[in-house]
């Protein structure tokens, strides 16, 4: 840097770090907090809940739904919703496991759900960008093309004897599980991407205010296709987690996917209105997600309950961002 | 004219956080009587209207209607006192016929407790033509009228609520000459009626038209209230800026060069028809004209928001095609606009991110936004504009409206723009930013920077531009050089109509 403090004097300057940081990531910090009061007292509670095994199932069994929040954040971040990404990834796992069955090389099944996902995503975003139509609506459409076109291809039949070389998300590596690292590793390269370019500063502004980044010269429309592809491709990594984690991939849409994907983003601090909220805030609400489910087995309250959790805490999450809106205007 | 006051405000005080708006304003309205409201833009004239109409409660202050001190809660409280406004945008609902929006709220009642069409019908027909309206159908969409016709809606809706005050917000800001005309008839049949009207203009010939009497107010003070045979134009130009306008404005020399943008026969729409011009380097061009007259589609044009269907733009004696906001900034041109909340910033984010938004190009290495880089500049611009804030990490929301203001200049400083459209530069700034932002103007001009200033305070125009182009109806309807643009002149052109070349 190369600002000359003396000449700023009592001109406003950069605020500290450690403000900064608590007035960017409110969210985030309190979804860390309770993942770990969570951990604390239902360890009291219950020890085994630490046990390598049951963290593994926490972080590893939930990481493609973070992997898939990455990319809806994006989306939501700029002003949009996808709620078709349940189904999209039923699909780009029927692909990508009828590929490896039917002899493919493993790379290429693992590659195309990744490249499906963006060409499908695309045509989403060419539909809302150029064509102008509300992406609630479009993916809404999308939703219903992909659940049913998924049924009557399949007939209904499951996919097995899916190669062992085709399972990652079974895989080990340096003893940590392939899942975690992937997750890991997108959202860390995803948070510096949206925070520290000018692409992911453009998600922000348009985001934020439509008309005003476009008065910018931001190319709004171009953009939106791009987060859509990404998006999608999102959902491909997703898939490829989701469909070697099981040795069958069912030929049904996980239920409510779509649904678990977009609150881990709201909850995560990604404001359903646009403009504000980070990846790293998505996927911690995923693994916070994934802590109750399994914090409710092991103290003994019917897993059922979670989804009423869940519930509670999006309508809290809303109502926090809607009193944090008001607050500042 | 020597009727006790119908209404009548005593040391009305009002401040918005730290900004006294009002201070200790006396008015008052008789019945029969017009009283004309003057005052710039900022002065505190909405704020005085909209305490009579109950929308703002004072500070301080007494407020007395037909002899007894009254304490509005809302519009309904002034509507009970007899007590009506038409605002500058009407207040109608499109998709309701004349009728239903004449009595909305209030509407009469049968028997049986329902809705009585039939009086309402009646009632409104009855009060259309009071207005010398026969022509308005009660059962029309108000969609489908035009402004003066929705206006005369409007009236109709205050009479139908059996109006003692009405108060007229720049009534004829939005109107060509034959409504206004028509309008001013209307006035003076209600003032004969007995009813006091408040009237909002800028314009001065209505002004001596039609009113009665005139209160001037200055940044939120009381100047004088006077009969209108006891003065005259000068005087009350001289009240309002409360000095002359060349030390209001100052303008700054600045040596006028080649050519930079080049307009030749633009089309676009309805609004942009035909229009031609050149600005050079060095020079302000101001664009007078009345709300509607296409100033602010010219811009958005030229800025490629809205491409235009026909004609030429050259920059730099160079032929370009301007297709979209992105073409137009990377070919030197930029636009701070009118709203802006609407187009200019993006709230939710800080002062440096909106900053450095047209240039993150130049911010970044690549792929990365250099974070040292863009905190330099954006610390730069806030000190050479002098935007007053805590830090640059600060969210735009939080600043005043003339600080908004300079950070989207600074966003757009940042282009290093050859042409720089500014429309509407100090509406909603404080009396120090407006100054401010004026000399910021004058630095550019000197640097060499072409300014196309839309403006319509006419103070503005008159004291800043080298040049003045007057449209009207999305036409050029003059082109006045510094020297010879008086507001007679101004004024004459923007009411004007170029009908006889009228494109097909």
């Amino acid at each position: 840097m190369t600002v000359n403090q003396a000449s700023i004097g009592a001109t406003p300057s950069r605020s500290g770090f450690l403000r900064r940081i608590a007035v960017e990531y409110g969210q985030e910090l309190i979804v860390f907090s309770a993942i770990i009061a969570l951990f604390i007292v239902v360890s009291i509670v219950n020890p085994r809940f630490i046990s390598a095994n049951n963290l593994t199932t926490i972080f590893a069994g939930n990481a493609y739904i973070a992997v898939a929040a990455i990319g809806m954040s994006m989306v939501i971040i700029t002003g949009h919703i996808d709620v078709s990404v349940g189904a999209l990834i039923g699909v780009l796992a029927t692909i990508s496991g009828s590929l490896a069955v039917a002899g493919y090389p493993i790379w290429f099944a693992w590659l195309a759900p990744v490249l499906v996902g963006m060409a499908i995503n695309s045509f989403i975003g060419i539909l809302v960008a150029y064509a102008r139509i509300p992406s609630i609506v479009v993916t809404l459409g999308a939703m219903s093309i992909l659940r049913g076109g998924l049924i009557s291809v399949t007939g209904g039949d499951w996919i097995t004897d899916l190669p062992s070389g085709f399972m990652i998300a079974q895989k080990r590596f340096f003893d940590i599980p392939a899942p975690l690292i992937f997750m890991v590793v997108l959202t860390v390269l995803a948070a510096l991407w949206m925070r520290h370019t000018p692409f992911g500063r453009s998600l922000y502004a348009i985001g934020g205010n439509k008309e005003a980044a476009l008065a910018t010269g931001i190319p709004i429309a171009r953009r939106t296709v791009m987060v859509f592809a990404i998006h999608g491709a999102f959902a491909g990594l997703a898939t490829i987690l989701f469909a070697t984690q099981l040795q069958v991939i069912q030929s049904t849409v996980p239920p409510n996917l779509e649904l678990t994907i977009i609150t881990a983003s709201v909850i995560g601090g990604v404001s359903i209105l646009g403009g504000t909220g980070t990846v790293i805030g998505s996927t911690m609400a995923a693994i916070l997600f994934a802590t109750i489910g399994s914090a409710l087995i092991f103290v003994n309250v019917s897993a059922y309950w979670l989804r009423a959790v869940i519930g509670l805490l999006i309508l809290a999450t809303v109502l926090a961002d809607m009193w944090r809106r008001r607050a500042k205007s | 004219m020597s009727a006790a006051p119908y209404a009548s405000l005593k040391g009305m005080s009002k401040s918005f956080g730290s900004v006294n708006v009002l201070k200790a304003v006396d008015f008052d309205v008789r019945p029969g009587e017009v009283h004309a409201l003057l005052g710039e833009n900022g002065a505190g004239k909405s704020t005085l209207i909209k305490m009579m109409s109950g929308l703002y409660k004072p500070d301080e202050g007494a407020f007395t209607v037909d002899g007894e001190e009254v304490n509005f809660n809302s519009t309904r409280d002034a509507a009970a006192k007899g007590i009506a406004t038409v605002y500058q945008e009407l207040l109608l609902f499109p998709e309701l016929s004349v009728a239903e929006n004449v009595f909305l709220g209030n509407y009469p009642r049968t028997s049986a407790g329902t809705i009585d069409w039939k009086t309402v019908r009646e009632k409104t027909r009855d009060l259309l033509d009071q207005l010398d309206s026969p022509e308005l159908d009660v059962d029309a969409k108000v969609l489908t009228l035009s402004v003066a016709q929705r206006q005369r809606v409007e009236i109709a809706k205050a009479l139908g609520k059996k109006a003692r005050i009405l108060i007229m917000d720049e009534p004829t800001a939005s109107l060509v000459e034959s409504d206004v005309q028509r309008l001013m008839s209307v006035v003076r049949q209600l003032r004969d009626r007995g009813v006091g009207i408040v009237y909002v203009s800028h314009r001065m010939a209505e002004i001596f038209a039609l009113a009665d009497r005139v209160t001037v107010i200055r940044d939120g003070a009381h100047v004088a209230t006077c009969d209108i045979g006891d003065v005259d134009e000068d005087d009350l130009v001289s009240m309002m800026v409360g000095r002359s306008i060349e030390s209001l404005f100052p303008k700054q020399e600045a040596n006028i060069g080649e050519p930079v943008l080049e307009v030749r026969n633009l089309h676009r729409g309805h609004l942009v028809r035909d229009i031609s011009f050149t600005l050079r380097r060095g020079e302000i061009l101001g664009i007078a004209g009345l709300v509607g007259s296409g100033r602010t589609e010219l811009a958005l044009t030229i800025f490629g928001m809205t491409p235009a269907r026909e004609g030429e733009i050259l920059i730099d004696g160079k032929l370009v095609a301007i297709t979209s906001p992105t073409r137009a900034r990377d070919l030197g041109i930029a636009y701070v606009p009118e709203d802006r909340g609407l187009q200019g910033l993006v709230k939710p984010m800080t002062i440096k991110q909106n900053v450095t938004m047209a240039t993150m190009a130049n911010v970044s290495s690549g792929i990365f936004l250099k974070a040292g880089e863009e905190a330099r500049r954006a610390l730069d611009a806030v000190r050479r504009l002098s935007i007053r804030c805590r830090e640059i990490d600060q969210t735009v929301s939080e600043l005043s409206g003339g600080n908004q203001q300079k950070v989207v200049i600074a966003k757009w400083l940042e282009t290093v723009p050859k042409v720089l459209i500014l429309d509407e530069p100090t509406r909603g700034v404080d009396v120090g930013a407006k100054a401010e932002i004026h000399s910021i103007m004058g630095e550019l001009v000197k640097q060499g920077v072409a300014i196309l200033m839309i403006s319509s305070e006419l103070p503005e125009v008159l004291g800043m531009s080298d040049r003045v182009l007057v449209m009207s109806g999305g036409q050029v309807t003059g082109e006045i050089d510094r020297a010879d643009a008086t507001p007679e002149r101004v004024g004459a052109a923007m009411t004007a109509h170029r009908t006889k070349e009228t494109a097909e």
